[in-house]
């Protein structure tokens, strides 16, 4: 931090200072960090496991990549400030080198003690995945001294590169940024893009950018590389306009949407499902039924401000009341009525499971509506397991041969169809976000919003906010159990083990790493997150991940809460919320500029 | 003698041991400027909580055009005509100003969710009722809060501004009675003198009966019919501007009493 | 606030009328239940009671006091890891979600411990010694854990809208569960077996105690006094108080309220670091899952004591571990309900929902400061 501050002027450079003289405590500190955070996903074994994961052919896995970003990111960090407007910046220079460097030595030191006690000493005991594999891997089969050595050097380096970033210019670190996203993302993707370049013809481009066994080759990185430039530099730039103008339309009136986007998400919707294979239509799929739950939570959440933990019971009311409806084994109650009649009954429970379970939480407070939420979610699944519901719930044997799906007569979506089940999933999901658009621009969306604001004001204000909470929660509850009904007509049977808590975080997860209140960002957390790394009991195209899909996403949900609480694509009111602090300072700091009338304010107070 | 509107009878409170205030006799007509004052920690704001149905009092009543308000949720009692605004700014701060004065007209409105869904004529009909309602009462105070301010979040208003939109969010409630706690805090004394205009225009323009808490008694000379004092809970004056300004308990509140008698 | 006003206030809305309904609903099938297992204890063949439930039988003495003790011993375990939570909320005025992973710290470190000790004998030659070993490593193990976490996740979030810090625990409770996963292995691991005095049999009074849970409890009293000690009669526990009423005030008193904040998650994972030896005793077993349910029960018994309340945590443990242990038993077999124990976990989140609609500020009345109660 500067100490010096200058009032006259708005942006001032302090002098430089020498490039030793710097605050080492913090250096040290985050060194012990980098090597902590090495050690730690050493241990974690993701380096060995995550091995066979390449990206670049020979060059770069998976495995290699959960150690190296490590020290990028710290070396950066270390001197990255606070920079505010009206405050001295420091000039950059060989200070952040120096600074970078050291803090990926001492990392790199650390990772080098970690294969020396992995050589000298046993500790699998406790911790299991102390073994020689990942002593082998570490230092690279050459032996102890050479990893070690390896590390050090290697990590110093990669600090020094995370320094560096700091004296590049603006647009240099768009291009390294946009390049290394293009890659990894295209890596991850393999197995997709394998399947969709087929339904295209694609083919020969496929074979173009990865390896048969495996990742990209180095050809294909280059080419990606050359192309994630190229989209930077010409259409990026055209892109951000246009966002801009489309932004500055919707500042100006909300309820407008951009037509031409909706018009080409709906053909792509129709269209695209015919092209691609099974593989990725059964994971749009799954992304789908997530993506539907975490619209319906957003309703809840992301709008009416109920932390609603408890949000899977509604998923398992669909669910289970559509498979007793239509399965012809249900025990008990078996009317065997097609999907779409019993659609209707699961509106139906799903009102009343809403109304029941709002009625007494809602006027808690809430951290306790929270808990409570979560308690009646694990009451309904214990109940539907338990002996003394099994005569209709099959207990924990669950209800098989549910039939399909059958639209009206018209048609049968069969569950093990992928392609015609994803169609079936894009048509709720439309519905979806047909509801929260329209409900979030109408007199109901807008009493929602301000009992998320402020709740006694709200009440003051003449909105009854028991009666707005409950209409939020019965319309989240119908759009989750639209999510359990399909989900039971796809999978063919349903088991309590389906709708754990765990299901309800991940659902949260997605809204909140997605950006909560923000439709796009509900759909990017969905698509990110279970498509790429998986749903609760769902693989995502990162297979080999799924031993650290919930370790990840519990890092995530830290991470976004404490430096992007608003999401990746935030809504524009809720990250003004979060960021109140920043906001307001810019705002009063331009106030003085101009007079009483003319605060004028920028849109965005997030960073791109 | 004119319509009586708001008839409050022996109110009390207490909070814990404290007697925030104690029976509290009063009565507002329709059409009149009737200004609250007292020094600080007086009661005053309990007093309007009281009334909105946020604190609910210990003995009293409160009859309202007849009916006694007791028991009655605050949108309940916002329902029947009474707005308020707050002491220490609470905007819906986040959303916009339009929407700041859309969303306060929702119990004068009707359409549910199935209207918002299927846009049928009816909701699209009171959404363009309520979007005019909304910019006529912020159009009240000139153009400091409409064109491109409409879409701009409640947050980035200045001060002055943030306490102007308080007063169109409850004007925005079609009540009968507004409760004004210190309009013109923090205001400069031009903003104060023209804002002072305005509450007489709310009255005579707009039909509004006002009750004012103030501490700023140029404001409160100039627009009160009448005025009442509190303090430590008790009525210790009522009657006009100046009757009240010259009688020696009132004096003696305001600059204190001698060491003995206080506690 | 508004909230307890209003309950007072006659049912004037659908809501109010339901849930009036509710508490009536479940006021009614606890006495029900109650009362038809009292007439099956006076005579099973009874009609009154074989109508209810043809397969009813008696439930006899041993296997009744057998329940108490386990319920009173599992709830002191909550009430201890209640204490974390209530001290948090009293604090910081949110809900800690993380805080039973920090008791599953306690439960693993001390199954690590435990088990290098019996590897080098200690274990059996001098057991209190081990025991003495295990409990330290579990407590330090917990409280840096909980600091930790105080450090790195809450403290940049001081200020922040309150359901914030809530998601963000969540959050910190889903990583140190899979980190126990992924570096510990998943799945069950067990402590090793126990003296035999500590299986046998204790007779006090009519009760028959296992020695282990003896043990529990006895733990758990001295730890809750030690608590009570730190909070009522020395100087940190005075700021923490303060701390707790006025943040702002106590820091213009001088008091430190970092250092106060950290010391009360200090102190809470201490108590959980405890809980989570002591579960590894009782239960011989921990997984990496072992720390969410208890969590969040125990949280319950927070609410259910009167949360930021110290005694009503203990207390609302107690009441919670003995209902779910009972309550099954004595409401829901004589009720006719089939598979009852499978219920228990439900009956713990019924008792937390059924003290909220009857009284929302707990058994025991909350201590919170203003601006958490509003
Ligand atoms: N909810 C409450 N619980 C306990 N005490 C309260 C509560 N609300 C107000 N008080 C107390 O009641 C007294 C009267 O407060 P009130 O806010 O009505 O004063 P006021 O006349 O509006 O003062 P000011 O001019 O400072 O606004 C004060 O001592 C205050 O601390
Ligand atoms: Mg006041």
């Amino acid at each position: 931090m500067s100490e010096t501050m200058n009032t006259d002027d708005a942006v001032v450079l302090a002098p430089a200072r020498s490039a030793f003289d710097q605050d080492w405590r913090k250096i040290v500190n985050w060194g012990l960090i980098c090597a902590l955070a090495l050690i730690f996903v050493s241990l974690t074994d993701m380096p060995d496991k995550l091995d066979k994961r390449v990206i670049v052919e020979p060059l770069l896995s998976m495995g290699y990549l959960s150690l190296i970003w490590i020290p990028i990111a710290l070396g950066n960090f270390v001197t990255r400030e606070v920079v505010l407007e009206g405050m001295a910046q420091h000039k950059k220079g060989l200070r952040e080198l120096v600074a970078g460097v050291s803090v990926g030595a001492i990392g790199g030191a650390g990772l080098a003690l970690l294969i020396w006690l992995l050589d000298t000493r046993d500790l699998s005991d406790p911790l299991v995945n102390w073994n020689d594999a990942l002593l082998e891997v570490l230092s690279f089969g050459e032996g102890v001294g050479y990893g070690a050595i390896f590390w050090i050097l290697a990590s110093a380096g990669l600090g020094l590169a995370g320094g560096a970033l700091h004296l590049l210019p603006a647009i240099a670190n768009r291009l390294l940024f946009a390049i290394s996203l293009t890659i990894v993302l295209s890596a991850s993707l393999e197995s997709a893009l394998d399947d969709i370049s087929e339904g295209f013809q694609l083919e020969w481009l496929f074979e173009a950018l990865f390896e048969k066994k495996g990742g990209l080759s180095v050809q294909g990185a280059i080419i990606l590389a050359v192309f994630a430039i190229a989209w930077v530099l010409f259409l990026g730039g055209q892109a951000k306009r246009g966002r801009a103008a489309v932004a500055a339309r919707r500042e100006l009136s909300p309820t407008k949407v951009n037509t031409v986007g909706l018009v080409l998400i709906a053909v792509a919707a129709v269209v695209l499902p015919m092209f691609l294979g099974r593989l990725t239509n059964d994971l749009l799929t799954n992304v789908g039924l997530f993506l539907l739950l975490a619209l319906g939570l957003n309703i809840v959440v992301g709008l009416a401000g109920i932390l609603d933990l408890g949000y899977v019971a509604f998923y398992a009311v669909g669910g289970y009341t559509a498979a007793i409806m239509t399965s012809p084994t249900s025990p008990g109650l078996s009317p065997e009525l097609p999907w779409w009649v019993a659609i209707f009954v699961v509106v139906f429970m799903a009102i009343v499971a809403g109304l029941f379970i709002g009625a007494p939480v809602i006027r808690m407070r809430g951290d306790y509506l929270a808990i409570v939420t979560l308690g009646f979610g694990e009451i309904i699944r214990l109940t539907v397991r338990s002996d003394w519901a099994s005569g209709f719930t099959g207990g924990a044997q669950g209800i098989l041969s549910i039939p399909g799906a059958d639209i009206v007569g018209i048609a049968t979506v069969k569950g093990t169809d992928p392609q015609q089940v994803l169609y079936l999933v894009i048509g709720f999901v439309a519905i979806a976000i047909y509801v929260s658009w329209r409900l979030e621009n109408s007199r109901i969306g807008r009493a929602w919003m301000a009992v998320r604001e402020d709740e006694s004001v709200a009440e003051a204000m003449g909105i009854n906010t028991v009666n707005s909470k409950l209409q939020a929660f019965v319309v989240g509850a119908i759009l989750a159990s639209f999510s359990g009904a399909i989900f039971a007509a796809k999978v063919g049977s349903v088991f309590e083990s389906s709708f754990k808590i765990l299901v309800s975080i991940v659902i949260l997860v997605i809204v909140i790493v997605g950006g909560m209140g923000r439709i796009a960002g509900v759909a990017a957390g969905a698509l990110v997150l279970v498509g790429i790394l998986g749903g609760p009991n769902q693989p995502g195209l990162l297979a080999e991940f799924s031993e650290f899909k919930l370790l990840i996403y519990g890092a995530l949900l830290i991470w976004m809460m404490l430096k992007r609480p608003e999401g990746l694509i935030p809504n524009v009111r809720r990250s003004r919320e979060l960021h109140q602090d920043e906001f307001l300072q810019d705002a009063w700091l331009k106030a003085q500029a101009d007079d009483d009338d003319d605060e004028a304010v920028s849109g965005e107070a997030a960073p791109a | 003698m004119s319509e009586r509107l708001l008839d409050i009878k022996n109110l009390s409170v207490t909070f814990g041991g404290l007697n925030a205030l104690s029976d509290l006799d009063f009565h507002v007509d329709k059409g009149e400027i009737v200004s609250v004052i007292g020094p600080n920690g007086a009661g005053k704001t309990t007093f309007f909580n009281m009334i909105s149905g946020m604190v609910t009092p210990t003995s009293g009543d409160i009859i309202f055009r007849g009916e006694s308000l007791l028991g009655l949720d605050p949108n309940q009692v916002t329902a029947r005509g009474i707005a308020r605004t707050f002491q220490n700014v609470r905007l819906f701060a986040n959303m916009t100003i339009l929407e700041n004065v859309m969303v306060s007209q929702h119990c004068r409105t009707k359409q549910g969710i199935m209207g918002a869904l299927f846009q049928t004529g009816g909701f699209k009909r009171e959404e363009q009722e309520i979007r005019e309602h909304g910019e006529k009462v912020l159009g009240f105070f000139g153009s400091r809060l409409v064109g491109y301010r409409l879409n701009q979040p409640a947050s980035v208003l200045s001060y002055a501004n943030r306490r102007r939109l308080e007063i169109a969010r409850a004007m925005a409630t079609k009540p009968e009675v507004i409760l004004l706690d210190e309009p013109v805090a923090g205001m400069n004394p031009k903003e104060s003198e023209e804002l002072t205009g305005l509450i007489g225009k709310l009255r005579d323009e707009w039909g509004f009966t006002i009750v004012m808490i103030e501490h700023d008694m140029g404001v409160v000379r100039d627009v009160s019919d009448r005025v009442v004092v509190l303090d430590h809970g008790e009525t210790i004056a009522q009657g006009s501007y100046d009757e009240v300004s010259s009688n020696p308990a009132v004096i003696e509140a305001y600059l204190g009493r001698p060491a003995e008698e206080a506690s | 606030m508004t909230t307890a006003m209003r309950s007072k206030a006659a049912p004037r809305t659908g809501v109010d009328w339901f849930l009036t309904f509710l508490r009536v609903l479940l006021s009614g099938l606890v006495l029900f239940g109650l009362s038809a297992f009292l007439l099956q204890q006076i005579d099973p063949g009874n009609p009154l009671a074989s109508a209810i439930n043809p397969d009813a039988n008696r439930l006899s003495w041993d296997a009744f006091q057998g329940l108490v003790i386990s319920g009173l011993s599992q709830g002191a375990m909550y009430g201890l890891i209640a204490l974390g939570y209530s001290m948090v909320y009293g604090v910081l005025g949110f809900i800690n979600f993380a805080h039973g992973e920090v008791f599953m710290v306690g439960a693993m470190t001390g199954m690590i411990t435990s088990n290098k000790l019996f590897e080098a004998g200690v274990w059996e030659d001098n057991f209190l010694l081990a025991i003495l070993i295990a409990v330290l490593v579990s407590v330090i193990c917990s409280t840096v854990t909980a600091v930790v976490t105080e450090r790195i996740a809450y403290r940049p979030l001081r200020g922040s809208p309150r359901l914030i810090p809530l998601i963000t625990s969540i959050g910190v409770s889903f990583f140190i569960q899979n980190t126990s996963a992924v570096l510990l292995g998943p799945g069950a691991k067990s402590y090793p077996r126990l003296p035999d005095w500590l299986r046998d049999d204790i007779g006090i009074g009519p009760f028959d105690i296992e020695g282990k849970k003896l043990l529990v409890l006895v733990v758990a009293g001295l730890s809750m006094g030690a608590l009570w000690y730190l909070v009522e009669r020395t100087k940190t526990g005075k700021a923490m108080r303060a701390v707790a009423e006025d943040k702002e005030i106590a820091s213009l008193m001088g008091i430190d309220v970092d250092r106060t904040i950290v010391t009360t998650f200090a102190v809470g994972g201490a108590m959980a670091g405890v809980a989570g030896i002591l579960w590894g005793i009782l239960f011989g077993s921990v997984t990496e899952f072992t720390g969410f349910l208890p969590g969040i029960k125990a949280f319950s018994a927070a609410v259910v004591g009167g949360i930021g309340n110290l005694g009503g945590a203990m207390a609302g443990g107690l009441t919670l571990g003995s209902s779910e242990s009972l309550a099954p038993q004595l409401v829901l077999e004589p009720l006719g309900v089939t598979g009852h124990t499978q219920l228990k976990d439900a009956v713990a989140f019924l008792v937390l929902i059924f003290v909220l609609l009857v009284k929302p500020t707990g058994l025991f009345g909350e201590r919170l400061s203003a601006e958490e109660r509003a």
